[in-house]
């Protein structure tokens, strides 16, 4: 939990002003309201991302929306199959799941 | 630790713009948070930005080159990156369906089940499609006669509608498989058309019959004689008895409502109008010279002042 201050002194190469605008859109959404916001490890990890696909994949801010509401989706099916795995880990008996993931190997054909 | 030139896939001599360009094609490719669930990525990704840490900047780059420091020699303690939250918990926050939905919701698990497993939670019951209701105006004679009237539904589709003879004004006409479109291979809707028949100049309608006033002349009415009658089918001649009267009722039968169905044909019935039209000269001669046998009182059957 830490402030816009100490964030923008936490990464390098980041102007206060591009999070600002990258908050303002949305894209990274910390705690409290503008002037006392507030960030989570999460969104310090986002941000940091942000600036990475910016300035060293050059992802211009023009398709950075496009880009983390791909990311977005794909961490919500990761999450959703985490879930699903864990659920199975819990509820179903052994037997079940190495009859699953039997059928999952012969699925995919591989040697 | 690998040598940060092989990482980089650049030679010795290579410029500070071929290092940036090179770590920035591996960076792209090899990203955790763009590979997450990729340990190969993961480590290639470490291993590229180890050296672009090293190679990028020019003080260190020739430390390494002097042999000052060795590869890992300038390794900062690795940071979390986005995935390590996004994946958990924490990352529900930049969720689709928002920072508070915890639990699945019915349509996650029929999505689940139903494209994973191949189960449809919910297997859907044939529905046959909807009943259109439709209204359709048409003439007094098409009605009675039976005609084919086109009408265009809201959704530009055109039917050929078929009255039957005899229909009849409120009824409705059911078109099978013309209305909405049924689910699942079922069948569709019919339409339904409720037809209004407009009021005839001098027909009307009581059941399979006809009626209507037919004006004939005083001598028509007196002496009697053929007259021309209009019928739903087309003008028929009759004849008029002598001694009919305004009100005298005549019959032409089976010149009614065609025969459709299990009906049989219904008759017409023709009232008399006597209609005197302008007197001329002679007539009211006649009459004022005229001694009537037995004088007759035609509101006779009236009470006076009642």
């Amino acid at each position: 939990m830490i402030t816009i201050e100490v964030l923008v002194t936490q990464i390098s190469g980041l102007q206060r002003q591009d999070l600002e605008r990258w908050i303002s859109n949305q894209w990274v959404r910390p705690d409290g309201r503008a002037g006392a916001y507030v960030f989570r490890e999460i969104d310090v990890a986002r941000v940091r991302l942000i600036r990475e696909l910016r300035d060293e994949m050059q992802v211009n801010e023009e398709a950075l929306p496009v880009v983390l509401s791909l990311l977005d989706q794909l961490y919500d099916q990761r999450r959703r199959m985490r879930e699903l795995g864990d659920a199975l880990r819990r509820a179903a008996p052994d037997e079940v799941r190495r009859t699953l993931a039997r059928h999952l190997a012969e699925l995919t054909g591989s040697e | 630790m690998e040598d940060p030139y092989k990482a980089l896939g650049v030679a010795r001599d290579a410029s500070q713009d071929d290092i940036r360009l090179a770590y920035r094609n591996l960076a792209k490719q090899h990203h955790p948070d763009l590979n997450p669930g990729n340990a190969k990525a993961e480590e290639r990704f470490k291993t590229v930005s180890a050296a672009n840490e090293l190679l990028s900047d020019p003080v260190k780059r020739g430390k390494f080159d002097r042999g000052e420091i060795d590869a890992a020699g300038q390794e900062r303690a690795p940071q979390s990156s986005y995935r390590d939250y996004a994946e958990g918990e924490p990352g529900r926050r930049y969720g689709r369906s928002g920072p508070q939905s915890g639990g699945w919701s019915a349509e996650d698990i029929g999505d689940m089940f139903g494209s994973i497993f191949n189960t449809d939670p919910r297997p859907k019951a044939p529905v046959r499609g909807r009943d259109e209701h439709y209204s359709l105006t048409t003439d007094f004679l098409d009605a009675v006669n039976g005609a084919t009237k086109r009408l265009t539904l809201p959704d530009g589709r055109i039917l050929d509608v078929k009255i039957p003879p005899g229909t009849a004004d409120g009824q409705v006409l059911r078109l099978r498989g013309q209305g909405g479109g049924g689910g699942n291979g079922s069948p569709d809707g019919d339409a339904l058309i409720e037809i209004h028949v407009l009021a005839h100049g001098y027909f009307s309608r009581d059941g399979q019959d006809i009626r209507l006033d037919l004006p004939v002349t005083l001598s028509e009415a007196v002496l009697g004689g053929p007259v021309e009658v209009p019928t739903p089918g087309g003008p028929v001649r009759m004849r008029v008895p002598p001694h009919s009267d305004s009100g005298t009722e005549l019959r032409l039968r089976g010149r009614g409502v065609p025969a459709h169905g299990d009906r049989t044909a219904g008759n017409l019935y023709a009232t008399l109008r006597v209609a005197l039209g302008k007197p001329d000269a002679a007539l009211e001669e006649f009459l004022r010279n005229w001694k009537q046998e037995r004088p007759a009182d035609p509101r006779r059957a009236m009470e006076a002042g009642r």
